[in-house]
């Protein structure tokens, strides 16, 4: 059996895996910024530089491939200063801004910075911004300053949308991810399609869902899986709640799921809003002298009793029909159907699937 | 479905989305995956990046063809004549899967003596596609080890759908393309719970599971277990037919939960009639509807973030649905208030919850047999899934047909109702695009969506619109023999000149006030991909 030594200690490894999949499945934190498991590997970010006790050499650990008697450690004051070197760069072209930023408490560069407690780069930190804000579509909201070029939402969008709307743009200190001709993703020719897989991906608040800024921190929200509820994908989708109103969806990684590296389309994850319409119908109405009066439950449902009833009686079941619903439950059409057939006594029970 | 259920015994996707990466083949065929199943689209477009071969019929140039090794733009309506024209030419070289024939199949003879009257020049008169095309596709599709057909509206929604789809299945027989992973013929459905309503029984001819309502055995069985006697065993009315059963005063009271015909259905200046004639009118929904101002009575229902239940999705995937939110107001979620309903009619429906729903539905459906909240909760589970023991079934078929053997059905090419003439020079195709859903109750309430797409438009080609003095963003209005509409012209590539192309999601310009409600006669599905009409510059 082929083994890997990680701080010492022996680990058993698949073909293939890289020690940071060693050490992730092990409960050995190794941090990165750049990696995601659903993505093809970079090296971009160098948080996960690891000592390679053979030669003394720190390497990414995301690169790293997992060999027989390949000994590792993750965690000594030479990585550290390493790692930390990373982090202060980074955060030296990053404004200090947290305490208005979406991404407060849900921001893997925020979590870096406290845990290597860096509060000022030792390089000074950005104090002004160098790039204009990109905004110009209903959906998603692009800030290069906030940006530390990842390249997790190039790759999202690149390899599990497959749309390449996005690229790196630029180089050196202008270098920034751009949709074609640098024309905001809902320019004429961006082939953007509104997923929000890059939003999903991004680590700081470089990408962030327009509708949901300033609705609510991360920590101020309730998180409900579900299934979505528009197409037959069915995809899993993690709604986002604050008080009773939906504010994002967020993707669901389960492999269970039609949809296991958090896939989604525009309707999924932005059609939500309807959710909390002041147009939802909120009451009973019944139509008296052509106009929709408010009523009880119980008087609508008296009333509607009252007439089925007396149909079905004069005329018989077959005089009555029924459409249940596409969009409701597996249990509501079960329902429907059985009050349909067992009380009404007809079969006239459809719904629009050949629509 | 039910060219499906007829070929091979059951009316679903035989295999599943996780599959679609090992696809060697991907054939689509009428249906618009980037658009219409967006994740779907793109794992079709990531497994292409890797290699695996695709194939696009469509009359429009949908947005895969940009990735297909082979294009095919066949004129509306024209389907089988393409179909039997590949088979012709499987079967002309040899291509077919012999063995597979023999022991799986039946009817092969007619399909043969069939498909022989559709030699590649003799289909390129009726569908416009080059014959050397309809040769190469068919090599293609026959000379790949696992070759998959994804289908959906544009194969159904016609009076020939039932053939349609038939001439898939037989394509998918002939080269053993059935029964294996990454193969199948796979209809990709439109709604987040048209398999399940179909599956627990909301259809005019069976109780849940596919149980017919005409077998005695099973009326007894529904009888015994839901404590009721004379249930009907005469096969009900479908939508279309339950709306002109008002016109003749046979249908007198109708009861809609959680659908708005009045836009999606054909002919909508008919179906607005209908309710406005229908003696008594139930319409239980989230929002007013096009549909609920014509109601006698109103009820507030719950959305799906509302309340707890299961869907079942098109790769028959059974997931749970989790109330996240209060519904606003007093609205309740549809089954509560059908229960209520029940209970104050006399017959007693006293369920706690849906998984107690769920349990009766398992006892008494046997491909849902095996379906229990719990175990959803950790496991995937497609149907059929008979027991607590079965894993569910990742594909359908395996090692032999549901229905024993699969049987060709095949089918000379059946001409559209609709032509176009000189009046009516345009053949409109109607569907659905990315950013909106169904009658968009849902989508054209979220305001970055309705913001993004605001406005309905329809799709006209390029050099039709120069002859006709027609540019970008100009009203045009378009009329057929049952009504007129105006809305935005968008000149575009992508269909073909002398077609057009409208989605069905705008009630300002809505497409149905000119579409037929002529139906498919087994399947009963409209003919809404072919209706002859006029266009002018307004």
């Amino acid at each position: 059996m082929k083994e890997i030594i990680i701080d010492g200690n022996s680990y058993k490894f698949d073909p293939g895996q890289t020690v940071l999949e060693v050490a992730r499945g092990n409960d050995i934190d190794i941090p990165t910024l750049c990696y995601s498991e659903h993505l093809s590997i970079t090296g971009a970010c160098r948080m996960c530089l690891v000592e390679n006790k053979e030669n003394g050499s720190l390497e990414t650990a995301c690169t790293l491939p997992a060999r027989d008697g390949l000994e590792v450690e993750t965690d000594n004051d030479k990585i550290y200063d390493a790692r930390k070197t990373v982090l202060d760069l980074i955060l030296s072209d990053h404004p200090m801004t947290c305490m208005t930023c979406e991404a407060n408490g849900d921001c893997q560069l925020q979590d870096l910075a406290y845990q290597f407690d860096i509060e000022e780069s030792s390089y000074g930190s950005k104090k002004e911004d160098r790039f204009e804000l990109e905004e110009r579509n209903s959906f998603i909201v692009y800030d290069p300053d906030k940006c530390i070029l990842c390249g997790k939402c190039v790759r999202a969008d690149s390899e599990l949308q497959c749309s390449d709307a996005i690229e790196f743009s630029e180089r050196g200190f202008k270098t920034k991810v751009a949709a074609a001709f640098d024309e905001g993703l809902g320019g004429e020719d961006s082939s953007c399609v509104f997923c929000g897989l890059c939003v999903e991906n991004c680590p700081t608040a470089a990408l962030s869902y327009k509708p949901a800024r300033k609705k609510g921190r991360e920590y101020e929200l309730r998180k409900q899986r579900t299934t979505c509820g528009y197409c037959g994908v069915g995809c899993q989708v993690e709604l986002n709640i604050k008080g009773n109103e939906v504010i994002k969806v967020d993707s669901v990684y389960d492999d269970t799921a039609p949809n296991p590296d958090g896939e989604m389309c525009v309707k999924g994850r932005f059609a939500y809003g309807f959710i909390d319409s002041p147009d939802r119908l909120k009451y009973p109405l019944i139509k008296k002298d052509g106009e929709f009066v408010e009523s009880s439950w119980d008087e609508a449902l008296d009333y509607i009793a009252d007439n089925l009833s007396r149909i079905r009686d004069e005329h018989g079941g077959r005089e009555i029909g029924a459409l249940s619903s596409a969009r409701c439950t597996n249990e509501e059409n079960y329902i429907m159907q059985k009050f349909m057939r067992a009380v009404m006594k007809t079969n006239s029970v459809e719904h629009c699937a050949r629509l | 479905m039910a060219g499906l259920a007829k070929s091979f015994g059951s009316g679903a996707m035989t295999n599943s989305i996780d599959e679609i990466a090992g696809n060697d083949l991907i054939f689509v065929i009428g249906s618009n995956p980037t658009e219409n199943h967006p994740v779907i689209g793109a794992k079709m477009k990531r497994t292409v990046k890797n290699g695996t071969k695709l194939i696009v019929a469509d009359p429009r140039r949908i947005e895969l063809a940009e990735y297909a090794d082979i294009v095919i733009q066949q004129k509306p309506g024209t389907d089988i004549a393409l179909l039997n024209s590949m088979m012709n030419v499987i079967i002309e070289e040899g291509l077919e899967d012999t063995e597979f024939i023999e022991e799986h199949t039946e009817n092969y003879e007619e399909l043969k003596k069939i498909v022989s009257f559709y030699p590649p020049e003799k289909a390129e008169e009726i569908t416009g596609v080059p014959a050397d095309t309809i040769r190469e596709a068919a090599r293609l599709y026959a000379s790949q080890d696992k070759s998959a057909i994804y289908y959906a509206m544009g194969i159904t929604q016609h009076k020939s759908g039932t053939e349609n789809v038939t001439s898939i299945t037989s394509l998918a027989m002939l080269t053993g393309n059935v029964g294996r992973k990454s193969t199948g013929v796979n209809p990709l459905r439109g709604q987040s719970n048209v398999q399940g309503a179909c599956d627990l029984g909301a259809l005019a001819n069976v109780y849940p599971g596919y149980q017919s309502v005409t077998d005695p055995d099973m009326k007894d069985k529904f009888e015994k277990a839901w404590g009721v006697e004379g249930l009907s065993d005469e096969v009900g009315l479908t939508v279309v037919e339950m709306f002109r059963a008002i016109d003749e005063n046979k249908i007198k009271a109708l009861y809609i939960m959680g659908e708005n015909p009045a836009l999606s259905d054909p002919d909508q200046g008919h179906i607005e009639a209908a309710l406005e004639k229908v003696e008594f009118l139930v319409v239980q929904d989230i929002f007013m509807t096009e549909t609920a101002e014509y109601a006698d009575v109103v009820l507030p229902a719950a959305c799906f973030a509302e309340k707890n239940g299961t869907f079942t999705n098109t790769d028959r995937r059974i997931q749970k649905v989790n109330k996240a939110v209060e519904a606003p107001g007093e609205a309740k979620a549809d089954w509560e208030i059908i229960c209520e309903l029940s209970n104050k009619m006399g017959y007693e429906m006293d369920y706690n919850s849906t998984e107690e729903i769920m349990e009766e539905i398992a006892e008494l459906t046997p491909i849902y047999g095996g379906v229990h909240y719990d175990r959803l909760d950790k496991e995937k589970i497609q149907w059929p899934c008979r027991d607590r023991e079965d894993k569910g079934t990742q594909y359908l078929h395996k090692g032999g047909f549901i229905r024993g053997k699969g049987k060709f059905y095949p089918s000379h090419h059946i001409p559209s109702i609709e032509k176009a003439d000189e009046e009516y020079e345009f053949i409109m195709m109607t569907g659905r695009m990315l950013y909106h859903y169904h009658t968009g109750t849902m989508t054209r309430n979220s305001q970055p969506i309705d913001e993004h797409v605001p406005d309905a438009y329809v799709e006209i080609n390029a050099e039709d619109a120069e002859k006709m003095g027609i540019k970008n963003g100009d009203r045009v209005k378009i009329g057929s023999r049952r009504g007129e509409i105006e809305t935005n012209a968008e000149i575009v590539e992508t269909v073909q000149p002398g077609q057009i192309f409208m989605p069905f999601h705008f009630a300002e310009s809505p497409a149905n006030r000119l579409t037929m409600d002529e139906l498919d006669p087994e399947a009963k599905i409209p003919e809404l991909k072919v209706t002859a009409v006029k266009l002018q510059k307004t």
